[in-house]
């Protein structure tokens, strides 16, 4: 037996210890010391992401049910860049509020135990490994969601959560013991050999699918997402937006690409009606919210069904260019739910009409938000313009024009309710404005990391050519 | 093998034990009974592994252990949301759904 070749799965391995010593930090450090463990965790996750750069080679693990490629790879580190900013935006959270309930490093262990599941969910080879992992990355979530449990909404999000996801994974289950009946294999690689187009074969594939789009919140399976994100709490909330989505998003890429891929003609028309219907009822219900967080949220299902125009292309040109997509959206999310939790924590106001005005109180946080929401919005000097725009590409390569039309229109809706915020913010002055108030120095970081990925992303072409070049992995 | 039934007779019998749970979990206004439910569904979908894996590809057990894992994994799922679900009674005194829709829309 050869050990070293356990180094494939040297990001999981490190993300494990970490947790380990989280367990062991919690027990030896004494009481009035707690506070150190938010820096020890920053500490220890920030030297995990950085270490998560260096290279590692193409290949298969225990018999072809781990495996790992260089876009699995990337994704990963993308995954870790995200989760080290959120860690970031809450420290200051978790110091003021948790610390003093005594649970804060449960927050991480739970935290880090969700993303240990998408590691492993996206560099599945087989469905029991990739059940497994969207398992152990959907459970830990469903426990932060309800973690302040003195709030009732915190619990009721929570159950929301935990119900919506045990029926989708049991849908998800049965969609997967149908392809198994008809391929003989769990497999990957033995399924696409023998996958045929028979009536169980496609409702195998439906039921798989509706499992999937669950955790994305596509359109007929996005009822969950607004009640969980306006009761979880907000660091909560937007790692259910910003990682969760995304790394659903790549395994459910993964899965259409190369395990699906004869059943291609079929898909495709799912995807097209699933995208249309998504991005317009994101979009129009998020015209009618008041709160921050069901705003947000409605806005990220729009965005879940802009991401379907990369997948419907169905080739290298679509892997490349969701990646992308997803990449500048965890910047420009994390950006504007940053911003919200800055808000929240220091004043506990959360309504669109309580930031009325905030642009003479807090100039900087103003500008913040106002960048994150151009960049959802697809304005073009920053990055989010760049990301839709080669969506829309994708889509259009394929001659889709009809579906790149109606995009474009969501555009346009999308962007009027986002310049609502823009316009409370700027133009308003309000009654009861936020008072002034300084962020503490891990808010200051996380928020202006956010800032320099939404303003050097997109100019930076070298990074699409980049990740072009990685997605051949999936053709 | 079960001598006797054939496996189209144990495939419709886990089917309809899966839309029963669908069905429960729409309408039922218990939180403990749309757990029950969730249940139904992932056992529907032990069964079917356990079957498949039985009657047509009997040389490997993959469908076999993928059953063993579903269990464990929806053991857990049980616990975590039997122990919110505390959580929340302590709360509201109630485990209906009509009580938890503070949030709507």
């Amino acid at each position: 037996m050869n050990f070293s070749s356990f180094l494939l799965m040297r990001q999981e391995i490190a993300l494990l210890a970490i947790i380990l010593i989280l367990v062991i930090a919690e027990i030896f450090i004494p009481k009035n010391r707690k506070a150190s463990i938010v820096h020890l965790t920053v500490f220890l996750f920030g030297i995990h992401t950085i270490i998560g750069f260096f290279q590692i080679d193409e290949s298969y693990l225990f018999g072809g049910m781990f495996r790992t490629n260089h876009l699995i790879h990337f994704f990963k580190n993308v995954l870790n860049i995200g989760v080290l900013i959120l860690l970031l935006q809450s420290a200051d959270w978790i110091q003021e509020k948790i610390m003093n309930q005594n649970k804060g490093s449960e927050f991480f262990i739970l935290l880090f135990s969700s993303l240990l599941g998408m590691y492993f969910m996206i560099s599945a080879g087989d469905f029991l490994m990739f059940y497994l992992g969207l398992e152990l990355s959907t459970l830990p979530v469903a426990a932060l969601a309800a973690f302040e449990t003195m709030k009732r909404i915190s619990s009721e999000s929570g159950i929301k959560l935990i119900l919506s996801s045990a029926l989708a994974s049991g849908v998800s289950l049965f969609g997967i013991s149908m392809l198994y009946a008809t391929t003989g294999s769990i497999y990957f690689s033995e399924i696409v050999q023998t996958l045929s187009s028979t009536n169980l074969t496609l409702l195998g594939m439906v039921l798989l699918f509706a499992g999937i789009s669950f955790k994305i919140s596509l359109v007929p399976f996005h009822f969950w997402t607004a009640d969980v994100y306006e009761g979880a709490p907000i660091s909560v909330a937007s790692y259910l937006s910003v990682i969760s989505k995304g790394s659903a998003v790549f395994i459910l890429m993964i899965l259409l690409f190369t395990v699906l891929q004869p059943l291609v003609h079929i898909w495709e028309n799912m995807i097209y009606i699933i995208a249309i219907a998504t991005m317009f009822i994101g979009n129009l219900f998020a015209l009618r919210q008041q709160n921050m967080k069901r705003f947000l949220a409605f806005s990220s299902i729009a965005q879940a069904g802009f991401i379907l125009l990369g997948l419907i292309e169905g080739s290298q040109l679509g892997t490349a260019t969701v990646v992308y997509f997803v990449l500048i959206y965890i910047f420009s999310n994390l950006a504007a739910f940053g911003v919200v939790q800055a808000i929240s924590l220091q004043t506990g106001k959360e309504q669109i009409k309580d930031y009325e005005g905030l642009y003479r109180t807090n100039p900087n946080l103003s500008l913040v938000l106002m960048l994150a929401l151009f960049s959802l919005a697809g304005i073009p000097p920053v990055a989010g313009f760049f990301g839709k725009f080669f969506l829309f590409t994708a889509a259009a390569s394929k001659g889709l024009y009809l579906l790149v039309f109606l995009a474009v229109v969501n555009v346009t809706i999308s962007l009027y309710y986002y310049l609502l915020v823009v316009r409370a913010m700027f133009l308003r002055k309000g009654d009861n404005p936020i008072p002034f108030f300084r962020n503490k120095f891990y808010m200051r970081i996380g928020l202006a990391i956010t800032v320099l990925g939404i303003l050097l992303l997109g100019i930076y072409s070298p990074l699409y050519d980049y990740i072009y070049e990685l997605s051949s992995a999936f053709n | 093998m079960i001598h006797g039934i054939s496996i189209y007779e144990i495939l419709t019998v886990t089917s309809i034990l899966f839309f029963i749970g669908v069905y429960g979990f729409i309408t039922r206004t218990n939180l403990i009974s749309i757990l029950i439910s969730v249940e139904l569904i992932l056992n529907a979908s032990v069964v079917n592994f356990v079957i498949i894996n039985k009657y047509l590809f009997p040389e490997v057990l993959q469908g076999v252990y993928f059953s063993i894992f579903i269990i464990a994994v929806a053991a857990a799922e049980t616990a975590l949301a039997v122990s919110i679900i505390i959580n929340l009674y302590r709360q509201i005194s109630s485990v209906e759904v009509k009580d938890i829709e503070t949030m709507k829309y």
